[in-house]
């Protein structure tokens, strides 16, 4: 009876594993000092998710080599390049127009001192991107600006990232505020930083 | 009071910080080579150079060009004979000329970074300056007039 019981919580027990390993992946060991969590980083990254995907992170994190503008996310007016560091080319430079501080009024470009889209040897794109694939994107320092687990902590805080929620008269915020965005993005590295299985 | 330096030359103007620099431009110091189309960086009309940059003057608080070199469409050259201005005048390239200011600055800065533009990187540098007139075929011509006319000159 003992060795039954005993074969059987084995197999329980393998059985609890696979699953674990088959439904959700983390995908960094860079955070063993924090409380690994799969449930709780997965629903963290729900919340994470639906801001970068929102047109207030996603326009400058495109596909391809133009950013994309407005709620509907329509290619940029007057097709502005990429360049290779993202700042655009030649006369075409992102701070031609973005400026340090915003002009007041409806529809004047949102503006930051430090306005560009990812560079082109590292994309990092977001539109398009599932819930999984933007998460493992994220924490691989080869696809996320070669940043560390408490790098992309920090970067909640980024300046370029914080003005996603005061982009002037006309656009629409992410769909919830940046202390609730920062709390699901810690919360989501803190508990592993797993992926999402898509479906 | 604010010190800009513009065309080599410095002025000291007595405006809010944060007038867009057009207006300065226009308004305060009588330089109207420099046009507003849009007054929101959609036309370029209004494009100078800022430290060589083609910025649209239009969204470009004045407080941002202190300390910077301004250089407007009067300051291009000394007779009007840049060769841009020059490959300009042999194409014909204005029709009605409004917007042909903001293009004349924006190619200067594309032949700086590119001294043999091709269509389309004429295209894509080109792409933020708008004309109602449709010159787009002879500015792209006049471009590559005036790369021309810099590489004999150099």
């Amino acid at each position: 009876m003992k060795k039954y019981i005993i074969v059987l919580a084995g197999i329980v027990t393998i059985v609890a594993l696979l699953s674990f390993s088959l439904k959700d992946q983390p995908i960094s060991d860079a955070n063993d000092s924090f409380h690994k969590d799969s449930i709780a980083s997965v629903n963290a990254f729900k919340d994470v998710y639906k801001v970068l995907i929102s047109p207030r992170c996603m326009n400058c994190h495109p596909s391809g080599d133009v950013p994309l503008q407005g709620d509907d996310s329509h290619l940029h007016t007057m097709l502005p390049q990429r360049g290779k560091d993202g700042k655009g080319i030649n006369s075409m430079k992102c701070g031609n127009c973005h400026q340090a501080t915003p002009m007041e009024g409806l529809n004047q470009p949102p503006a930051h001192p430090d306005w560009h889209l990812p560079p082109a040897d590292m994309k990092m794109v977001f539109e398009g991107k599932t819930p999984g694939q933007l998460a493992k994107q994220l924490v691989n320092p080869k696809t996320n600006g070669g940043k560390t687990m408490k790098q992309l902590m920090e970067h909640a805080d980024d300046g370029l990232v914080k003005i996603g929620w005061d982009m002037g008269e006309g656009r629409t915020a992410p769909p919830i505020s940046h202390a609730e965005f920062k709390k699901a993005w810690i919360r989501w590295i803190e508990t592993g930083a797993y992926a999402p299985k898509d479906k | 009071m604010i010190t800009l330096s513009i065309n080599k030359k410095t002025y000291n103007v007595d405006v809010d910080p944060e007038t867009p620099l057009l207006w300065v431009l226009r308004d305060e110091l009588g330089l109207v080579g420099t046009k507003y189309g849009c007054g929101l960086a959609q036309c370029g009309a209004c494009t100078v150079h800022l430290n060589g940059e083609a910025v649209r003057s239009c969204v470009t608080k004045v407080s941002r060009a202190v300390g910077q070199e301004v250089v407007t469409i009067e300051g291009l050259s000394e007779k009007g004979d840049h060769p841009v201005q020059k490959a300009w005048l042999e194409i014909d390239v204005a029709q009605c000329g409004y917007c042909q200011t903001g293009q004349i600055m924006s190619a200067v800065v594309l032949l700086k970074a590119n001294k043999n533009p091709t269509d389309a990187d004429i295209d894509a540098a080109m792409a933020g300056n708008i004309c109602r007139c449709g010159t787009y075929l002879r500015i792209r011509d006049a471009i590559k007039l005036a790369a021309q006319i810099e590489r004999k000159e150099a």
